[in-house]
């Protein structure tokens, strides 16, 4: 069984403290692989002036831990961990990390990959940004969705 | 039956808040969401069906043909954009 983790958080996080963490007493691992997200100054053509996220308390939680086991039962890693932060941040500022360690590279680098694709699409989260004409909420995209199917998972098209 | 709704980001903003209750006999939500929209314009407009509408029963993501039972927990919010 693999160490599965998620944090749902307000606060800041430090990846270097992480990585440690994702690995720490487990001389089997041979690969780390990451992925930070990040707030961007500039979001379809305007300026970003600050963003705030919202989630589902509850519904986050159990759906990150439901890909988390996903990538568990795909892939033969050690350990996976989700952070991801909600409320005000500012450009520049981290959003997500998601890390996961194996034995070799190829199993983490895949897992690491498919598990920010499902949560990208998967997981409550909305995005509101501030921009020079005012506050708006971010549109889900397209290429998400595909990114998700790659990994054979069919989206649940769940528009009633 | 007594169902506990939730609301989230621009359904949210449009309905004028995050949480309600509703006696109801809709038998899955996607009639409780027709059911809803009579409450009021802006309950009309938020779940309207051309809109990009998502759902979850008990938190987790569900289909229109989820069926309903009291006590349930129904949450309707827009396409999630988080990462």
């Amino acid at each position: 069984m693999a160490s599965l983790s998620v944090s749902i958080q307000a606060e800041d996080f430090d990846i270097g403290q992480e990585h440690q963490a994702l690995r720490a007493q487990d001389e089997r691992v041979g690969a780390v692989c990451s992925f930070l997200g990040t707030v961007r100054s500039q979001s379809d053509g305007q300026a970003v002036s600050a963003m705030a996220l919202e989630h589902y308390p509850g519904m986050t939680e159990k759906a990150i831990i439901a890909m988390l086991s996903q990538a568990q039962d795909k892939f033969d890693i050690y350990a996976a961990r989700v952070i991801h932060r909600i409320g005000d941040l500012m450009p520049g500022d981290q959003i997500v990390w998601v890390g996961v360690t194996s034995a070799h590279r190829g199993q983490s680098f895949q897992a690491c990959e498919f598990l920010i694709d499902y949560l990208k699409t998967q997981a409550p989260f909305w995005k509101k940004e501030q921009t020079p004409s005012g506050a708006r909420w971010v549109d889900a995209r397209v290429s998400d969705d595909d990114a998700l199917s790659r990994w054979g998972i069919q989206v649940p098209r769940q528009a009633i | 039956m007594k169902i506990h709704l939730r609301y989230f980001a621009s359904v949210r903003e449009l309905i004028g808040t995050g949480q309600a209750s509703v006696q109801t006999q809709a038998s899955h939500v996607g009639l409780l969401r027709l059911e809803l929209m009579a409450i009021s314009p802006q309950h009309a407009e938020a779940l309207a069906p051309q809109k990009a509408v998502r759902a979850a029963l008990n938190q987790v993501a569900c289909t229109e043909d989820a069926p309903l039972s009291d006590g349930d927990e129904v949450a309707f919010f827009p396409p999630v954009t988080g990462g």
